[in-house]
């Protein structure tokens, strides 16, 4: 009886840590897509709706260097990054700074057309079907009966990295004191005389570049589809709220807290739903606490 | 503010309606006819749209959701429940009014920005519990057969021409009740928190309830939208309930003009027959509408109604220079 | 200047905001009297602005109470603190500049209205009404700030000191007994300057009680009947101008530290040079 209740115990633990690290994987890819988007409206005041729009480009740059020009797993990444922060870098210029002064409606209904406009040429490119891309490190690794694949190892860690390395890009580099300085309070930001155009499209930039980079990262478990955006887009918005618009650490606890939330409440209660489940758990955050977990240091 | 506005006026209001009574009695194919009643319905959504956005200044992203919540309440309780079409229509409005009472009252406790993303995950939210709750929508399936609009007052309404008059009078409905609200005490307080949330709080304004009865009212003409929407369709389906439902009528709107009254009718009678008269745009919508948005906020945000209420008011500030003294 | 203070309207008690670890304001306990100018003054960062964002209730207080003619008003809303009789200007011209100057006013009358959504759909007798008495309180305000005849106008048309009326105006339609003004002369040329001080003057002369925000110290030093000092969050001294202006922890506040501080004047001269 007591060996048999230990068994269970045991699998239930594995099980248990399995879905840990899925949901460790899942959450570094969100912090990286919600960090862009936070940085951004810290910055810019723009909820950008066309986030998840650049994430999923970001999908298809790396199916696209992959298939048709062949390059490796982590040049393809690369390109998409830089591919999708140039164009994050364009947008800024060409849409969101001539908007700045404009009501803030305007700026939002823009980055709706951008993101509509993204997945309907990305649908005309690629044609709606799903698309995958193979895991440039096949197979598993077994802790102790706790399976895992390589791609989410890499994911992991490839997300630490790059969150290590924003952060000591935005307390280490003059330019990314800028970037947070302004997040902070863009009058203060003036006054110490920092070049408040440039830094926005440095930020886009930033933004577009981690979303790629992300969906990239991921691409090989999920599959690529013209949805992906719109369906991100829900849960990058639902953490940032969350975290507290525009707040750094907010957004890293967030993404993580989402998907603790996705991967057990999909596996013990309904997968139906899981992907709603930021909302929901945005809704009630919001009804008891309006002002998010995090408050911005005012 | 309300004097200056792009108004046709009551009369020619007036005018218009009854120029558009007179359309079925041309006996045209009833292919004008459906798109007349489509236009109808999709400009009541841009009104009830324009409500928050134009009026309110507040970005709602799930209007197609209310407007889903009216058509699917006619529908269930006309198809499952057997209720007359004019009994299930009112009962739809108010259903998609409580729903609007019920987002805002979560949602409104953020402030500014948040509430339009709120509204962009509500809109998800209400079109997924549409797919997915089999038992009472019909699911992926959707809703089958809906009836049309029943006799009312000896009137036969469920045939083309004749329901015609329905979409038309729930149009002019729509229209009189945003004119009223516009021109009232209450509208003003909704134009001055337009203009600044936090300087209508210090005017005195009571903000959260005035955006609460806003929405609702936003989403109740929403809900008679989509109700009739169900009884001339006669068939539902989750999709039609999604984001790309509120982007589009956003479109209709701003193309018309935002905030003023005749830029919804406006700007979907041009917009919705011209995705219909050019079917190679149909295939493209998006790729074209998309950037149309963009360049639509970036350089004419008023619109078409709010580029001639641009002229009008500059030959009225003319015609003011010269007379009043300023010195 | 009178020798004993009147009857307050206004009174605060340990009143206390902090933000994450900053106290913005801490346990200042004042009180403004009735039918008198009420200058509050300090130098930057000292909580003035803050100190009136808790009294028109935009700041919930983290501790202390506010009392307006007796009543307990510190958890009420703004909107409710406005009809219990206390409006606000802002420090910049902030009005509603594409709307009409009587617009604008009948705007602050609207907590003075009580026609919702239901009287404007089905055009009640109430929603006539209350337009009517909108429009004429809102001419009644005008009047009052001089700007009657500009009505029609753009408010954004108008001047800076005609913008500032406007603030004004939409703050009297509420019928306020204690009116807060919020750096009222900021942007102002001296003339301005002069010609507000002289509506301001009238409006007290009228029954009405103020309070105000300001920098400029020959405004302060020219029209308050009492001055109320904060630095860092918490109230160092309140009295007559003359008193506050030999008061030597005042004079050090301004002085000490402050000697770059771009924008204040410096009280003890100003005071000198113009009492």
């Amino acid at each position: 009886m007591r060996g048999a209740a230990f068994i269970l115990w045991r699998l239930s633990l594995t099980t248990f840590l399995q879905q840990l690290f899925n949901a460790l994987a899942l959450g570094g890819v969100y912090a990286l897509v919600a960090l862009g988007l936070t940085l951004v409206y810290g910055v810019m005041r723009v909820p950008n709706f066309a986030h998840g729009g650049l994430y999923m480009l970001g999908a298809y740059f790396a199916y696209a260097a992959l298939s048709g020009l062949g390059v490796p797993y982590v040049a393809a990444l690369l390109l998409a990054a830089a591919g999708v922060a140039l164009l994050a870098a364009l947008l800024e210029r060409a849409v969101f700074y001539p908007l700045r002064n404009a009501p803030h409606v305007h700026s939002m209904i823009a980055a709706i057309g951008v993101l509509f406009f993204v997945e309907a040429a990305v649908q005309l490119i690629w044609g709606p079907d799903f698309k995958q891309i193979a895991e440039p490190v096949p197979g598993i690794v077994n802790l102790g009966g706790v399976i895992i694949t390589w791609q989410r190892v890499l994911v992991i860690a490839a997300s630490v990295l790059v969150v290590l390395g924003l952060n000591y890009f935005l307390k280490r580099t003059l330019t990314g004191a800028t970037i947070e300085a302004m997040s902070q309070n863009r009058e203060g930001a003036r006054l110490v005389g920092v070049n408040v155009n440039r830094v926005g499209m440095l930020t886009f930039a930033i933004s577009g570049g981690l979303a790629a980079a992300a969906a990239a990262l991921i691409a090989p478990i999920i599959s690529v589809a013209p949805s992906m955006g719109e369906v991100m887009n829900l849960k990058v918005f639902a953490i940032i709220i969350l975290g507290g618009m525009g707040s750094v650490p907010g957004a890293i606890v967030g993404a993580f807290l989402l998907a603790l939330a996705e991967v057990f409440g999909g596996f013990y209660i309904n997968l139906d739903f899981a992907d709603v489940i930021g909302f929901a758990m945005l809704v009630l955050v919001l009804a008891i606490k309006p002002e998010g977990l995090f408050r911005r240091g005012t | 503010m309300n004097r200056a506005a792009f108004k046709p006026g009551p009369w020619g209001w007036l005018v218009i309606f009854a120029l558009a009574a007179l359309l079925p009695l041309l006996k045209p194919g009833g292919y004008v006819l459906d798109i007349g009643i489509n236009i109808m319905i999709w400009a009541m959504l841009a009104y009830g749209l324009n409500v928050m956005l134009g009026y309110s200044g507040l970005l709602s992203l799930a209007h197609a959701g209310f407007f889903g919540i009216g058509a699917y309440a006619v529908g269930i309780l006309t198809l499952k429940a057997h209720w007359s079409f004019w009994l299930a229509l009112p009962a739809g409005v108010l259903i998609s009014a409580l729903g609007g009472l019920l987002l805002g009252l979560v949602a409104f406790r953020t402030r500014g920005d948040a509430f339009a993303i709120f509204t962009l995950g509500v809109g998800v939210i209400l079109q997924l519990v549409i797919n997915k709750w089999d038992a009472l929508t019909g699911g992926n399936e959707g809703l089958n057969g809906v009836p049309p609009a029943t006799s009312l007052l000896g009137i036969d309404f469920s045939k083309g021409a004749n329901f015609y008059y329905v979409a038309l009078a729930a149009l002019a409905l729509t229209v009189l009740v945003v004119a009223r609200t516009r021109g009232s005490v209450f509208g003003r307080s909704l134009v001055a928190i337009r203009g600044g949330e936090d300087l209508a709080r210090s005017a005195g304004i009571d903000v959260y309830t005035h955006k609460l009865r806003a929405l609702m009212l936003s989403t109740a003409i929403a809900g008679l939208a989509g109700g009739v929407y169900a009884a001339y369709v006669g068939f539902l389906g989750s999709s039609v309930t999604g984001p790309v439902t509120t982007f589009t009528v956003l479109l209709y709107l701003l193309v018309g003009g935002v905030g003023t009254l005749a830029g919804p009718l406006l700007g979907t009678a041009l917009m919705y027959g011209l995705t219909q008269s050019l079917k190679g745009l149909q295939d493209y919508q998006y790729i074209v509408f998309g950037p149309l948005l963009v360049l639509l906020v970036m350089f004419v945000p008023q619109g078409l109604a709010g580029l001639w209420d641009r002229a009008q008011a500059r030959r009225v500030a003319a015609r003011t220079e010269r007379t009043v003294d300023h010195a | 200047m009178p020798e004993a203070a009147p009857e307050p309207v206004l009174e605060v008690r340990d009143l206390g905001i902090h933000f994450g670890g900053l106290h913005a304001v801490r346990d200042v306990t004042a009180s403004v009297p009735a039918g008198q100018i009420t200058a509050i003054i300090g130098p930057n960062g000292a909580g003035k602005s803050t100190f009136f964002n808790l009294i028109s209730g935009f700041y919930q207080p983290t501790s202390g109470s506010i009392r307006f003619l007796g009543e307990d008003i510190t958890r009420l809303k703004t909107h409710q603190v406005v009809a219990r009789g206390i409006a606000r200007t802002f420090q910049t011209t902030t009005i509603y500049k594409e709307l009409s100057v009587l617009d604008n006013a009948m705007i602050g009358h609207r907590v003075r209205t009580r026609a919702g959504l239901l009287d404007a759909l089905l055009r009640t007798g109430r929603e006539r009404q209350d337009e009517q008495g909108s429009r004429a309180g809102a001419m009644r305000a005008l009047e009052r700030v001089g700007l009657a005849s500009q009505a029609g106008r753009p408010a954004g048309a108008l001047t800076q000191e005609g913008q500032k009326r406007v603030g004004i105006a939409m703050a009297l339609a509420s019928d306020p007994r204690l009116l807060l003004l919020d750096e009222p002369a900021a942007g102002m040329n001296p003339e301005e300057t002069v010609s507000l001080m002289g509506l301001i003057r009238e409006l007290v002369a009228g029954g009405l009680t103020v309070a105000l925000v300001e920098h400029k110290m020959s405004l302060v030093m020219g029209l308050a009947d009492r001055i109320l000092v904060l630095h860092h969050g918490q109230k160092i001294a309140q009295g007559t101008p003359a008193e506050v202006s030999r008061d030597p922890t005042v004079i050090e506040a301004y002085l000490g530290g402050h000697a770059h501080g771009g924008q204040m004047g410096q009280p003890g001269q100003a005071g000198g040079s113009h009492a």
